[in-house]
C-alpha cells in the first residue's frame, strides 16, 4: 500500500528521444518528406486565422510530433480551418495544410 | 608557450591548525561525520580547533529570505573573530552550505568593501569583538581529500571492486569554481578520495545534476514533488551502472539522496540498488572512517535511512549487528520500523502474501 505524503513526484516537461516512440514521426516525413525542411520559423503560426482566435500553435504541435509527443495533437489539429494562408507565407513551400490532414490522420489515436 | 590552464583548477589548501566550524544540520543528520572527522585528524596528527561557542552560520535562512544579508554578515564575522581569538587562521568547515556562504561574503567584501566596513561595525557593536579574515578557507572534504595518501597508508581495508558514485555539493564550486578543486567542471574532490582508495567511479549521464535539496524546494511542502522528481532522475540515471554506495560531500545531497530513496519505495515501491534494495549513502567521512577501520555504528551510521549492512558485509567489516542501536554506555536509542527500501524483491512479495 503507497503511502501518501501529501506531494507526489513532479513529472519532467522534458523531451526524451530515447524513450519516445518516433516510429509515426518517421512514417509522417517517410509520406510527406517536405516535412523535414521546416525551419521552424513560425510565419505558419503568425498567420494562422485559427490562432489568432484559440491557442492553436502549428509550429508548437509539428515540432512536437516530430519529436514523438503525440499526446494531444489531433485534438490541437481540429482547430485548423485550412485555409491555407500558412502554406502561402511558408518559406520552404511546404505543405502546410497537407501536414495538418496527414498529422489527424495518423494521430487519431492519440 | 606555457600550459598553466589547469592551474585555475587547482586549490590551495592548509595542511594543519584549522579552526573547526560546524554544520547544524549535519549534526542531525549524520552526527558521527564530525566526530569522526576529528577522529581523522586526530589520527594524521593535525590540530583542529573544535570550539563550543561557534553558532550556525544562518545559510538556511539565508537562502529562504529570512535573514537578512547584513545579520548573516555579522555572524560570520563573528565565526571569524572566535577564530581570530583561538589564534587560528585557516578555517575548515563542516557544510557546503556554510562553505559557499563564507565564500560568498569573502567574495562580496572584495568587490564592495563599505559592506565589510559596516560588517566590522555590526559585530564590534553587538559583540565588542574584532577579526581577521582567514588565510585560508577549505571544506573539510578538501582536507580529506589534501590527506588522502596519508589516510591509504594508514589503511586498514581499501574498495577495490566496489563502483561508487560521488556527488558533489553545489554549493561547494558551481557559485565559485575557484573554490573548488577542479572548480565546477572537472570537481575532483570526492573522485580523487575513492580513487586513491581502490573504489572505481561511476561516470554517469545525470552525474552533475542537483540531489533535489534546492532550500525552496524541500521547505514548501507543495515543492517537495519537484525536489523529489530530481533525486529520481539521478537514480534512474545511475541504476543501471548497479553502484556499490553513494558518496556525497553534502549535508543536504547526502541526506536526500538516502531519505528520498525511502520515500520512491513507498510511494512508487521503487529501489534503486542491484540487489533489490536501496543504495547506501556515506559521507566521505564515513567513507574514510571504513577503510580507516572505524566501527560503523560509532560513525553513526545507523542513522542511515537505507541500511548500509549490505556496504558492510562487501567490505569485510567486522560488525556486532545486534549493536546497531545502542547508544552510549549500551543504551537502547531506538529503532525504525521495517521499510521497502530496505528489504530484498523476495522479503516486499512476502510482504504482500500476508
Amino acid at each position: 500500500m503507497a503511502i501518501d505524503f501529501g506531494y507526489s513526484v513532479s513529472q519532467p516537461r522534458a523531451v526524451d528521444l530515447d524513450r519516445n516512440d518516433l516510429s509515426l514521426a518517421r512514417e509522417i516525413v517517410r509520406e510527406m518528406p517536405e516535412f523535414s525542411a521546416c525551419i521552424a520559423c513560425g510565419g505558419c503560426t503568425a498567420t494562422c486565422t485559427a490562432g489568432n482566435l484559440t491557442s492553436f500553435n502549428f509550429r508548437l504541435v509539428q515540432t512536437l510530433v516530430r519529436r514523438g509527443e503525440y499526446a494531444g495533437a489531433y485534438a490541437e489539429m481540429n482547430k485548423c480551418m485550412l485555409c491555407g494562408k500558412c502554406r502561402l507565407v511558408c518559406p520552404r513551400g511546404i505543405n502546410t495544410r497537407g501536414v495538418v490532414r496527414l498529422i489527424k490522420r495518423k494521430l487519431g489515436d492519440y | 608557450m606555457v600550459l598553466n590552464s589547469w592551474r585555475e583548477y587547482e586549490k590551495e589548501i592548509a595542511d594543519d591548525r584549522y579552526y573547526y566550524a560546524r554544520s547544524c544540520i549535519r549534526q542531525n543528520f549524520f552526527p558521527g561525520s564530525e566526530t569522526t572527522f576529528l577522529r581523522i585528524m586526530r589520527q594524521l596528527g593535525k590540530d583542529v580547533y573544535d570550539d563550543p561557542r561557534h553558532t550556525s552560520c544562518t545559510g538556511i535562512g539565508y537562502h529562504t529570505d529570512i535573514v537578512p544579508l547584513d545579520t548573516t554578515m555579522a555572524v560570520v564575522a563573528r565565526q571569524f573573530a572566535l577564530m581570530t581569538e583561538a589564534g587560528y587562521e585557516n578555517m575548515a568547515i563542516s557544510c557546503i552550505t556554510s562553505f559557499g556562504l563564507y565564500t560568498e561574503i569573502l567574495e562580496t567584501w572584495h568587490e564592495f568593501p563599505e559592506t565589510e566596513q559596516r560588517a566590522r561595525e555590526n559585530l564590534f557593536k553587538a559583540t565588542g569583538r574584532e577579526f581577521r579574515k582567514p588565510k585560508n578557507i577549505a571544506h573539510t572534504s578538501d582536507i580529506v581529500f589534501h590527506n588522502r595518501e596519508a589516510i591509504r597508508q594508514m589503511a586498514v581495508r581499501d574498495l577495490k571492486g566496489l563502483k561508487v558514485v560521488e556527488h558533489i555539493g553545489c554549493h561547494y564550486a558551481k557559485i565559485f569554481p575557484k573554490s573548488g578543486i577542479g572548480g565546477s567542471e572537472f570537481p575532483y574532490v570526492l573522485a580523487g578520495m575513492v580513487e586513491a582508495w581502490g573504489g572505481q567511479v561511476v561516470d554517469y549521464p545525470e552525474r552533475r545534476h542537483c540531489c533535489g535539496f534546492g532550500f525552496r524546494n524541500y521547505l514548501v511542502k507543495a515543492n517537495r514533488g519537484f525536489s523529489i522528481a530530481n533525486s529520481r532522475k539521478k537514480l534512474e540515471s545511475m541504476k543501471p551502472y548497479k553502484p556499490d554506495f553513494m558518496v556525497a560531500n553534502c549535508p543536504g545531497c547526502a541526506m536526500f539522496l538516502d531519505k528520498w530513496q525511502y520515500a520512491l519505495a513507498e510511494m512508487e515501491n521503487t529501489t534503486y540498488g542491484a540487489d533489490g534494495r536501496g543504495i547506501p549513502v556515506l559521507t566521505y567521512e564515513e567513507m574514510a572512517g571504513l577503510v580507516l577501520g572505524y566501527d560503523p555504528w560509532e560513525m553513526g551510521m545507523q542513522m542511515h535511512q537505507v541500511d548500509v549492512e549490505p556496504l558492510l558485509d562487501k567490505l569485510g567489516v567486522d560488525y556486532d549487528p545486534a549493536a546497531k542501536f545502542l547508544g552510549r554506555a549500551g543504551k537502547y536509542i531506538g529503532a525504525p520500523k521495517p521499510a521497502g527500501v530496505n528489504s530484498f524483491e523476495g522479503d516486499r512479495i512476502y510482504r504482500i502474501k500476508n
